[in-house]
């Protein structure tokens, strides 16, 4: 039985977590390329062989860590957006990305005392850890989000339907844990929210059809990888319903690895 | 009878459609509000704020965002299992008697109990969404108007859900449920957005609840994730349809879905979901429950 959150939060059970080795593939990295551009999570560099318990993989707070880091990138985000002189948002507009910014906040916290209850080390990360220009440090990427409303909302739409497929990944890794399982599904589902609000806002449909980003540049085309997938549980949708292909893409959301939200995300992360 | 009873697969297509209400199949669309006739009408209106469904009568605490004072369990609030309206047969041994004839079980314990929840669900929402695309707000809307286009789209998501869940579980699939839509104007776009708004917070709710009962097992995790793919869909669903009522606001993920200080969404156990607050309201079937951890 799991300890109950109080319970875990009054120090009454120590939540012992066995030390799952991550199987984490070092080629994946490229040289070591994310290590370096993340040092900020600890990621086993050693015993990539399972235990018969971890199933899952990933030990639990470096699963929430890599959470709390995707929240740091949004809150930062959505504040220096909504602070920015250059950044003209209607005001009906500004409503909806303050609830935004809010909710990215609260997340934050969220985890941070989440972590923190489950004895680990939540990583801190400020504005500087971030370029949201996508130059990984340079401030000379591609994007130019607080000076143009389309950009600001385009990355948005991005970094929402990334954060829902990167919780979504992580859900089965949760299962040690019953309440840190709730909590990830209860973030998931207000991500999802959010996406379908600011993709709406930019003239596209709530919900993602077939494997589309809807034409956004090409650095955009990893987040709908594989979204045009229609075998759920081994069973060929598209076979078994009269509905058609692209509604039924758009009724299942996939999920991604940390490594390929890591991939996607690395642009924007200094160092 | 248990959630693993023997099913024609294609039963349960046939009597989702059309939609029976006490066994009179549905007539055309043109017949409005008297196709929904039922012999017996529910006795409440239906709240529209998941956050209101209190039931004074059961005593089963209201779908409420964790840090409400409802939620004793502190920060992320766990609901308790209460008496509810949808029966309980405690514990799960072979010590069970009959369910009642007629009822559709939902065994916890069982991975495939679990998806049977998620099937009713996606049953429920379904036969409603098709209900609004025959009424008359519906056929009403300009063919190329956004809110024409969701109500479209949200129906062809169920029923791929439906279709899904139907192939998926085979053998193992529950019947198809007997509804009653009587309380809702079809007609009237009040009536059909929050009860569509009420129905999609409630499948947030209900599969954000639902996760932590499936199994520390490949197959439980490989239908925890299908559930993952399923609920942020209705999340999106949720919040275009709270937008359509209340444009350009928060109420997409408004304050009372989303807790203003955890920024947890809604959760909700089965005896909640199900209940005659609830789901409930809609379901004839009688629905038990058993196999949920004490």
């Amino acid at each position: 039985m799991n300890p109950s959150f109080d319970q875990i939060a009054s120090g009454v059970i120590r939540q012992v977590l066995p030390r799952r080795q991550a199987l984490r593939r070092m080629g994946q990295y490229g040289a070591g390329a994310v290590l370096a551009t993340l040092p900020i999570l600890r990621i086993s560099n050693t015993a990539l062989a399972r235990s018969s318990q971890s199933i899952g993989g990933g030990d639990i707070v470096d699963v929430l860590n890599f959470a709390l880091t995707l929240e740091y990138l949004e809150e930062s985000f959505y504040r220096q957006g909504l602070a920015a002189a250059g950044l003209d948002i209607p005001s009906a507009d500004r409503d909806v990305f303050i609830q935004i910014r809010d909710h990215e906040l609260d997340h934050v916290n969220t985890l941070r005392a989440t972590i923190t209850a489950l004895s680990g080390t939540p990583v801190t990360l400020t504005d500087d850890a971030f370029d949201f220009t996508g130059g990984d440090g340079t401030a000379e990427g591609p994007y130019d989000p607080f000076n143009d409303y389309p950009t600001f909302m385009a990355l948005a739409q991005g970094f929402e339907d990334t954060g829902v497929r990167a919780y979504k990944g992580q859900a089965p890794n949760l299962q040690s844990n019953l309440d840190v399982l709730d909590a990830a599904l209860q973030i998931h589902s207000v991500e999802a929210r959010h996406a379908s609000q600011v993709r709406r806002m930019r003239g596209q449909q709530g919900w993602i059809p077939s494997n589309s980003s809807g034409g956004l540049p090409p650095e955009f085309d990893a987040i709908y990888a594989g979204e045009g997938n229609t075998t759920q549980g081994g069973v060929d949708v598209t076979s078994i319903s009269d509905v058609a292909t692209e509604e039924i893409t758009e009724s299942f959301d996939e999920p991604l690895t940390m490594d390929a939200v890591l991939g996607i995300v690395d642009p924007f992360i200094i160092g | 009878m248990r959630s693993g009873q023997k099913v024609n697969t294609k039963r349960a297509r046939n009597r989702i459609r059309p939609v029976r209400i006490y066994g009179r199949p549905l007539k055309r669309a043109s017949q409005g509000h008297r196709a929904y006739r039922a012999l017996r009408r529910p006795a409440f209106v239906l709240p529209t704020r998941l956050s209101t469904f209190m039931s004074d009568l059961l005593s089963v605490p209201a779908i409420v965002p964790a840090t409400s004072p409802l939620s004793r369990r502190g920060f992320f609030g766990r609901l308790g299992v209460g008496a509810a309206a949808v029966a309980f047969i405690a514990g799960c041994d072979d010590e069970d008697p009959d369910p009642t004839p007629g009822a559709v079980v939902l065994d916890f314990s069982n991975d495939f109990g679990v998806l049977n929840y998620a099937y009713a669900l996606e049953q429920l929402e379904y036969a409603f969404y098709q209900q609004v695309t025959l009424g008359g707000y519906f056929l009403g809307l300009a063919a190329a108007s956004e809110e024409r286009m969701i109500l479209q789209d949200l129906r062809d998501h169920e029923l791929a859900h439906v279709d899904f869940f139907e192939a998926a579980l085979g053998t193992n699939a529950i019947d198809a449920l007997e509804v009653d839509f009587s309380a809702i104007d079809f007609d009237d776009r009040t009536s059909v957005l929050t009860t569509a708004r009420t129905f999609e917070d409630l499948g947030v709710s209900a599969y954000n609840g639902a996760g932590r009962y499936f199994s520390n097992t490949d197959t439980g995790r490989t239908f925890l994730t299908i559930a993952g793919k399923i609920v942020s869909v209705e999340a999106r669903h949720a919040a275009a349809i709270r937008d359509l009522l209340a444009p350009g606001t928060t109420a997409f993920a408004g304050d009372d879905v989303v807790d203003e200080t955890t920024g947890l969404d809604v959760i909700a156990r089965p005896p909640e979901v199900l209940n005659a607050q609830n789901a409930g309201a809609f379901i004839v079937t009688p629905v038990e429950i058993t196999g949920l951890p004490t």
